[in-house]
């Protein structure tokens, strides 16, 4: 069990490694440096060059530089910005905090409202509730969230008038203040979200209700509630943790649409952003925190799974 | 005793609404009565609807499947007019199942313990602080070893035998009074089921319980039923008891399903049942039997036969039932007749003191304990040679590793030790990633289950194009043409091109596994449990088919079965193994006739033939053994004959006995 957890944790390890190095030499091989970049508007001699790649260290080997900035990204310093003065730790970090956030709020809503739902489908499948929650669940799916997000917007803050249709608060305002604003984008999100793990759950309970094991249940006399929640719900439910945690890996780094449409200052936005303005440590930084985010959360959900399905939890303890 | 009958089925219809909204029925006005302390046998093809009738007996339906018409009495309650609550009281209580297959039954994420305690919870007048003890109870009734230990362990950590005891003991829990069985030795080793059937057999005369033993093992029938219904394509076609049935069918059906059995008695191929039964929805007119039935005339395409009562107590749905007796024995000569003539001296492939081991060697213990060397190996000592146009039977329970020997041969897994010969003097490259393309051609493999052997994407065509395009080069015309010469081959018709595996009953599959492996024209066919998954008539055809082509190709097959009579059947040289030990191996009718190996003893011994006069005789204890011992015999610790501390300490000599005939044991010859 533990030497199986410590394989485990290193196989991530090297994942982010292998992950930086890749993101690291993509950068390298981009035309233009940061140098090219900033000074580029005023039409830089070589000279300039020189003594801003001088400056700003890009003269040592490929090699060293990422060794410095591998070593100095484990202990959370990124480095600076291209304009050479802001620390990247903070913008990222400031990000990072709003992009959780706006994560931890629409899975909790998002993720207990798709288990309820994918558990009533499943069960009444075909009849009235699963007809209805299916087919809601597939336009969530199919429209694309910038026009789910501007008929939200549309209803609720331009018609109604009951929520802020745009997130007019500063990136570095503390978690507080983002409500209610953040309301709209959390219900597109979690919309989006809802629907995916539903549909999965739905059809893991249809199959496990189906099972020969929940036949068994009935012919031996089991209620019907107790049939459900003792032998059909635990193994049905198993196979969402890897689902959610997939979920939680999009919400922290793939929802660039959602937070241009709300203007909401997210990882995503500053990963687009950054890349327009060709800053590319700020890119690098991004990218690795994101690689890291999706390492984690799947391992979680891989050791969650083992823990929680017996038969993997006895193959490894009981030996 | 009440004169109404225990259980009563009347004029029961099941059906479903398919797509085009038409009303198929899956059983036909069947009618079914069973009193108590009386076990009545249900046997038929699969897909005749005998599940479905056992399931109707509890008032369940599977999904989509509804009563049309009819009744079901359950000790005079109207079983079909009870709502949710009223069944779920009676069902596991009073009236409990043994499903087919334990191991998908038992809830995989609850505790043994668990869910004997719940059906404690449901069914039993226990105060809740007894339950723990009532578990070990019942887990010791149904002989489970170490049950206190037993209760905390999940369904996946017990074998096959031990889930279907804990299903056995689950039942029991509510004191039952009607025992419905589906199958519940089906897969099971012929020790186990042996041991469990006694099981069966006492626990329903010390309750005086009504049983339904739903099979297509008639030997399993013969052994607890008094007596047997017959059912044909959702119809019951005969009933009568055990001994008429068994011994002197009087319908046409079951005269074939016994033709098709293979016997150890016998030497022959047993009688293939040609052609298959009518789908549900099917248009019927007349009997439908009619198609596959030798005394069919005129009257019997047009007119449906009643059940009628016949002089000496049966029941049977047929019009000449008075001319069985006289009804061709398939005209089919069994093939194998002159089996020495076709052997020839030149060995195909040999075994040279093999070892397999699937314990990786872990460098953590060979550097703390290298003495040891670890695990014993799977399988050890193997040294057999296998003519030209030989059949090896490869016979013993599951884990004595019969598959694992094939799966070396076929280069799956590496031997630990030893070699594997082809033509006794290229010894064949361990892996199948590292061997020449003609050494693979030379040696195919046809698997137990088509359904994971087949890709359900590919049609025929393509499943059949893959190794003629690849050992061949075949394209185009050549390909099809081919294609097509393979399928006649195995009885199928060109049409059969176009079809996707889905599309294939099971015994078509198989063919279509077969056609594939002998499209690659190979000198050596490895078989693994090839029928284990047919019905017994589809088997017969399949053995004959493999009995055919290799009369044809001269192949050499090695033939893994656990069904000693199917072994006996096909195979000219039988190797008895156990724990991956060689015990006995010899001319087929050698090793099935005395003298014995302990163990074939042992086995033979388990076998149930369809015949309610022959009990099989139990000698040993049917304990899982999960790892062979260091050393000495492997059969040891269940020997009956066991010497002492020799057959602890001393590898068994190997004993000739005949030319070619060798048993392993310390028992000296003449004793034996
Ligand atoms: N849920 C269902 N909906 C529609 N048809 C079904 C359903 N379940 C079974 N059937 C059909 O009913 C018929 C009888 O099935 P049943 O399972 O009772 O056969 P069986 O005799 O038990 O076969 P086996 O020996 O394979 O267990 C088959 O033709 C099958 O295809
Ligand atoms: S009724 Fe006719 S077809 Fe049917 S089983 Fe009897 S003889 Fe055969
Ligand atoms: S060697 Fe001994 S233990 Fe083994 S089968 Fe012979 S008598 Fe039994
Ligand atoms: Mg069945």
């Amino acid at each position: 069990m533990l030497s199986l957890l410590f394989r485990r944790i290193l196989l991530g390890l090297v994942t982010v490694c292998i992950v930086s190095l890749i993101i690291f030499a993509g950068v390298e091989i981009l035309p233009g440096d940061a140098c090219t970049q900033y000074l580029g508007e005023y039409q830089a001699d070589d000279e300039l060059l020189t003594q801003c790649r001088k400056d700003l260290d890009l003269n040592r080997p490929a090699f060293d530089r990422f060794a410095e900035w591998a070593g100095g990204a484990v202990t959370g310093n990124l480095g600076l910005a291209v304009d050479g003065k802001t620390k990247i730790s903070t913008i990222v970090g400031d990000r990072l905090q709003n992009s959780l956030l706006l994560a931890f709020c629409a899975m909790s809503v998002g993720v207990p409202l798709a288990l309820l739902l994918g558990v009533i489908t499943g069960l009444w499948r075909d009849r009235l509730p699963d007809l209805i929650a299916s087919t809601l669940a597939i336009f969530a799916m199919t429209i694309p969230e910038f026009v789910s997000a501007t008929l939200l917007i549309l209803v609720f803050s331009i018609w109604l008038g009951w929520l802020p249709g745009i997130v007019l608060t500063s990136a570095s305002a503390p978690a507080a203040e983002f409500f209610p604003e953040i309301l709209l984008p959390m219900i597109v999100l979690s919309l989006v979200m809802c629907a995916h793990i539903m549909r999965m759950v739905r059809s893991s309970v249809i199959e496990v209700m189906a099972s020969d094991y929940v036949q068994m249940a009935t012919l031996k006399g089991v209620p019907y509630w107790p049939t459900v929640f003792r032998h059909a719900l635990p193994s049905a439910l198993l196979p969402a943790i890897n689902v959610v945690a997939l979920t939680i890996a999009w919400l922290l780094g793939g929802v660039v649409v959602i937070e241009v449409v709300f203007n909401y200052p997210g990882l995503g936005r500053l990963m687009i952003d950054s890349i327009s303005d060709r800053d590319l440590p700020v890119v690098q930084s991004i990218a690795l925190i994101v690689a890291s985010v999706y390492v984690c959360v799947n391992l979680a959900a891989d050791l969650l799974t083992m823990l929680a399905n017996p038969k993997l939890r006895t193959m490894y303890m009981r030996k | 005793m009440t004169t109404q009958p225990f259980i009563s089925i009347n004029g029961l219809s099941v059906g479903y609404t398919s797509r085009a909204g038409k009303i198929i029925r899956v059983l036909r006005n069947v009618s079914l009565e069973i009193s108590r302390g009386e076990s009545v046998g249900l046997v038929g093809e699969s897909g005749s609807g005998k599940s479905t009738l056992a399931l109707a007996a509890m008032g369940y339906f599977k999904r989509g499947l509804r009563p049309l018409c009819g009744d079901v009495h359950f000790d005079s309650v109207d079983i079909l007019a009870l709502d949710r609550d009223e069944l779920q009281a009676i069902r596991g209580g009073q009236l409990a199942l043994i499903p087919q297959n334990s191991g998908q039954s038992l809830t995989p994420t609850m505790r043994i313990g668990q869910q004997l305690t719940e059906a404690l919870r449901l069914h039993s007048n226990l105060e809740s602080g007894q339950f723990s003890d009532r578990v070990v109870e019942l887990l010791t009734q149904v002989r489970l070893p170490d049950p206190a230990k037993l209760v905390s362990r999940y369904p996946h950590e017990l074998s096959g035998g031990q889930q279907q005891r804990v299903a056995i003991a689950m039942a029991l829990a509510g004191e039952p009074d009607a025992l419905l069985l589906d199958e519940p030795t089906t897969g099971l080793d012929v020790t186990t089921q042996a041991h469990i059937l006694e099981l069966l057999r006492d626990l329903a005369r010390d309750r005086n319980m009504a049983m339904l033993y739903v099979s297509h093992d008639l030997g399993a029938i013969s052994r607890v039923c008094d007596r047997v219904v017959v059912m044909y394509a959702g119809e019951v076609v005969l009933t009568g008891s055990a001994r008429q049935v068994l011994l002197a069918p009087r319908h046409p059906y079951a005269h074939g399903l016994l033709n098709s059995i293979p016997r150890l008695d016998q030497t022959r191929m047993p009688i293939a049942l040609d052609g298959r039964p009518p789908m549900p929805g099917e248009a019927i007119t007349g009997c439908a039997f009619a198609d596959r039935c030798a005394l069919a005339d005129n009257k019997c395409l047009t007119e449906a036969p009643e059940m009628v009562g016949l002089s000496t107590g049966e029941l049977v749905r047929c019009f000449k039932s008075d001319m069985i007796d006289r009804m061709p024995v398939s005209s089919r000569q069994p093939s194998r007749l002159n089996r020495s003539d076709d052997k020839t001296d030149d060995t195909a492939l040999g075994l040279r003191d093999v070892a397999i081991s699937y314990a990786k060697d872990n460098w953590l213990q060979t550097f703390l304990s290298p003495a040891d060397g670890g695990p014993p190996a799977t399988v050890d000592n193997i040294r057999i040679s296998i003519n030209k146009g030989e059949t090896l039977g490869l016979v013993g329970e599951s884990g004595s590793g019969k598959s694992t020997i094939l799966k070396a041969i076929a280069g799956l897994i590496s031997p630990k030790r030893g070699h594997i010969m082809l033509h006794d003097q290229t010894p064949l490259t361990p892996r199948v990633e590292d061997r020449p393309a003609v050494n693979l051609r030379q040696i195919q493999m046809i698997f137990q289950n088509p359904d994971d052997s087949l890709n359900p994407r590919h049609t025929v065509a393509q499943i059949l194009a893959q190794p003629l395009q690849l050992y061949f080069g075949l394209s185009g015309d050549a390909l099809h043409q081919a294609s097509v010469s393979m399928l006649e081959r195995v009885r199928l018709g060109a049409h059969y091109l176009d079809r996707l595996p889905s599309q294939l009953s099971g015994g078509e599959k198989q063919r279509i596994a077969i056609a594939r492996a002998f499209a690659a024209e190979p000198e050596i066919v490895l078989c693994d449990e090839v029928t284990s998954a047919l019905d017994v008539s589809v088997q017969a055809a399949v053995l004959d088919l493999l009995d055919e082509l290799k009369t044809q190709q001269g192949t050499t097959y090695i033939f893994v079965s656990h069904d000693l009579a199917v072994v006996k059947a096909i195979s000219d040289r039988v190797a008895v193994l156990y724990q991956g030990r060689l015990c006995e191996i010899g001319p087929a009718e050698a090793v099935y006739t005395a003298p014995f190996h302990p163990y074939t003893d042992v086995l033979l011994g388990a076998v149930l033939e369809p015949d309610p006069d022959v009990a099989p005789k139990l000698i040993a204890d049917d304990v899982v053994e999960l790892s062979p011992p260091a050393r000495g015999c492997p059969f040891q610790r269940r020997c009956s004959r066991k010497l002492g501390a020799i057959c602890d300490s001393e590898m068994p000599p190997a004993r000739q006995l005949r030319a070619g005939h060798v048993i392993n044991c310390h028992i000296p010859a003449d004793e034996l």
